[in-house]
């Protein structure tokens, strides 16, 4: 039974691409309410082979630790792209413990998420379609995490992103969201690109595409030498690594590459809700993750990693501290975890000291656990927000409050997802988050450690001010609220049993199994041990986090927050219009590249390039016309010329010349 | 009489034949110049049989063919001149430029 599932493995990605293939194609447009229920049907099904193949593996691999050393199965391998005799692109599945728990954390989201949609999108025009593309992308997401090789994660990795923008911008007569779905687009494929160089490099000089040679040590090896660019040394092991870390930096929203991210609340609320917790943006965090043992060898790509996570982390949390669209709060929060889940993986690297040098592994399965908590309670936040703006159509915090009454379901629900994302004992965002920060503790990171530690406490305040904001205060809706949908509470409640207890039931797999592909693993002896001062440091920030917020939005009484927000100085500025970076980006590209650049280029391809070509025409065309006018139609004419070309031919034969 | 007379009339005749195939406007006027210029050929056929060959009577026989081709190439050419004047009730070659450019 588990081995039929592993050889069947391929069942999990068919499936939601069968679903698409049909819906697309044909029943989205005959039969909503059969596509809707397909598309479901179809997920739950995927859902079902995921656990099978996480059983599977579990018997086959992990119940034999002597057979199985590094942990991973390959199954369903076949060549894919014979470019040359010694180049061959396969394609196939990867088992190993972060995809199988990538696997099980993307259907089971999909799947409650497909059944949420089923009441959130209830009479909307595009229905059909929209189950196509959910099913697509859980599709695309599932091929990305299973990749067996570089280049078929390239290639899924393309197809998230387009099937993101597709859904960014599913409602397409508005102009945010086809503005939205375009800046994602284009931003994460200007990090792509780096990411497509990377891959060329590194194909380049291994001359394999699979993770497995990838990440053995050997490979680290041929790539860790200097060469001169132009008199300036460059590492080769640190670029490669660094440019494929771009892509991830742009996937995953990492500052300054972010601002796509808080945009894209244009969509749907389940496509924000899956785009936030499995699919698309742990996408980035994944290939660190993936690609892990080689980055660990080059200590400049592990510094870049964790200061953009860290900086991402509390640059972010700050910003959701300011903002007044609840899903946009939500964007903020999700950035600043994924910088938690970064900054750890850069993180493990223990600073300088001979007796402990090394990978601390606990910083690579801390950022693995906090994928997959965190993926819980957050698809939870969105589809309990998207319940909130589904039943009084705002986004505004600031226009909502006293839903404590109307909404009892995603009341409770909501709590306990706030609770897990500040990090409270004993919900599941406490277990994960404590790991993290308790690995960049031993590794000797304090200043990554503290900047984390901070941002738990922000985490707490910005969340338990929208939770207070919405569902506490003075009601303005009276009782006109309609009930809560069965399909949509029923996604929420779900969640909401591993928001609570996910972190405390998986924290000894996580220990136990994710640590695997530590080459230079450094001494759990030697590292310091787990202080209890840590966990109880955080709470009581989160603690504060929380006091304060219900002083200042708790009550119903905002006068507090007016007071503070009055004088409106420089710094609140800044943060309230997210440090202008969006603007930056918009003068940066309008002013500088486009007038400067693109203007005269496209003048250079107007005139100089499109006017050769034109010229060559003109030319002709002069030429054209002239000879038309020799033909006259005049029989004479044409007589006249012979008889006079005769004489010339003959007169010019006889010229003594 | 010497071949060089009857090369100088030949020239003439033909100059006169090619001057007014291109200045003649109407078509039947061509037709007479063509015959002109077949004549001034025929001519000097004769004039090389019967001054520099031994035995004239391939010479003499050539104009005989060309006058009967020529008499059957100006039936052909007439009837469709007859049936272009049917149909154009007009014979100036300037008009007749279907063909230009």
């Amino acid at each position: 039974m588990a081995d039929l599932f592993l050889s069947y493995s391929y069942l999990v990605l068919l499936w939601p691409f069968l679903a698409f293939l049909i819906i697309g194609l044909w029943l989205g447009r005959y039969n909503r309410r059969a596509a809707g229920l397909l598309s479901v049907l179809f997920s739950g099904l995927s859902m079902v082979c995921g656990i099978g193949i996480t059983y599977g593996y579990y018997r086959r691999v992990l119940a034999r630790p002597h057979l199985f050393p590094d942990k991973t199965l390959l199954v369903n391998q076949f060549d894919w792209l014979n470019i040359s005799p010694d180049l061959t692109v396969r394609m196939g599945i990867y088992l190993d413990p972060i995809s199988v728990m990538m696997i099980v954390v993307i259907t089971v989201i999909g799947f409650l998420v497909q059944i949420y949609s089923l009441g959130y999108m209830e009479g909307d025009e595009g229905f059909g379609r929209f189950f196509a593309l959910l099913s697509f992308f859980a599709f695309s997401m599932l091929g990305l995490v299973v990749a067996t090789n570089i280049f078929q994660m390239y290639v899924f990795w393309e197809l998230v992103g387009v099937s993101s923008y597709v859904l960014i911008s599913f409602w397409y007569h508005k102009p945010a969201a086809v503005t939205a779905g375009k800046k994602a687009f284009i931003i994460t494929r200007f990090a792509d690109a780096f990411f497509l160089l990377g891959i060329i490099m590194v194909g380049y000089f291994i001359g394999n595409f699979d993770f497995q040679d990838l990440n053995a040590p050997e490979t680290a090896a041929i790539l860790n030498k200097m060469f001169m660019v132009k008199g300036i040394g460059v590492n080769l092991l640190a670029l490669s690594c660094l440019l494929i870390f771009a892509g991830g930096w742009g996937k995953s929203a990492m500052f300054p590459l972010h601002i796509w991210l808080p945009d894209a609340m244009e969509g749907p609320t389940p496509v924000s809700a899956i785009i936030h917790s499995a699919t698309m943006v742990v996408a980035g965090v994944f290939l660190t993750a993936r690609m892990f043992p080689l980055f660990a060898a080059s200590a400049l790509t592990l510094t870049i990693v964790q200061l953009v996570g860290a900086f991402t982390t509390l640059f972010a949390a700050v910003i959701a501290l300011t903002q007044h669209d609840i899903k946009r709060i939500l964007a903020y929060s999700t950035l600043s975890q994924l910088g938690y889940m970064m900054f750890s993986l850069g993180a493990s690297q223990v600073v300088d000291n001979p007796t402990t040098a090394g990978i601390n592994p606990l910083g690579y399965s801390a950022s693995m656990f906090h994928i997959f908590t965190h993926a819980f309670y957050k698809c939870l936040l969105f589809l309990g927000a998207g319940a909130i703006i589904h039943t009084i159509h705002t986004n505004d915090i600031g226009r909502m409050g006293g839903l404590r009454k109307a909404m009892p379901k995603t009341y409770w629900s909501m709590l306990a997802a706030c609770l897990a994302i500040s990090g409270i004992f004993p919900f599941a965002g406490f277990w994960s988050k404590d790991e993290i920060l308790l690995g960049a503790w031993q590794s000797g990171h304090y200043l990554t450690f503290g900047v984390g530690l901070l941002s738990s406490g922000i985490t707490a305040l910005y969340m338990f001010r929208l939770f207070f904001m919405v569902f506490h205060g003075q009601t303005t809706f009276g009782r006109q609220l309609k009930t809560e949908d069965p399909l949509m509470s029923f996604s929420i409640v779900i969640l909401a049993i591993p928001t609570v207890v996910a972190g405390y039931f998986s924290k000894e797999i996580f220990s136990a199994y994710f640590s695997s592909p530590m080459v230079w693993a450094a001494d759990k002896q030697l590292l310091p041990g787990h202080p209890l001062w840590l966990p109880v440091c955080a709470n009581l920030l989160a603690v504060t986090g929380i006091i304060i917020a219900w002083y200042l939005y708790g009550r119903g009484d905002l006068s507090h927050v007016r007071l503070l927000t009055r004088r409106r100085g420089i710094g609140y500025q800044l943060v309230v219009n997210k440090l202008y970076i969006d603007e930056l980006y918009l003068f940066v590209t309008h002013k500088i590249i486009f007038s400067y650049i693109a203007a005269p280029i496209k003048w250079f391809d107007r005139h100089i390039v499109d006017g050769a070509v034109n010229m060559v025409g003109r030319f002709l065309h002069i030429c054209g016309t002239g000879i038309r006018l020799a033909q006259n139609g005049q029989l004479t004419v044409y007589l006249g010329a012979t008889a006079i070309g005769i004489i010339l031919l003959y007169v010019l034969g006889r010229l003594p010349i | 009489m010497t071949l060089q007379n009857c090369l100088i009339l030949t020239l003439f005749l033909f100059a006169i034949g090619v001057y007014g195939v291109l200045t003649r406007r109407h078509l039947i006027g061509i037709l007479l110049s063509i015959e002109i210029i077949l004549n001034a050929a025929n001519i000097n056929f004769i004039a090389f049989a019967r001054f520099t060959t031994a035995d004239p009577t391939a010479g003499a026989i050539f104009p005989v063919f060309v006058m009967a081709v020529s008499a059957c190439e100006m039936a052909v050419a007439l009837a469709i001149i007859i049936s272009m004047y049917r149909h154009r009730k007009n014979l100036d070659v300037r008009e007749l430029e279907a063909l230009h450019g």
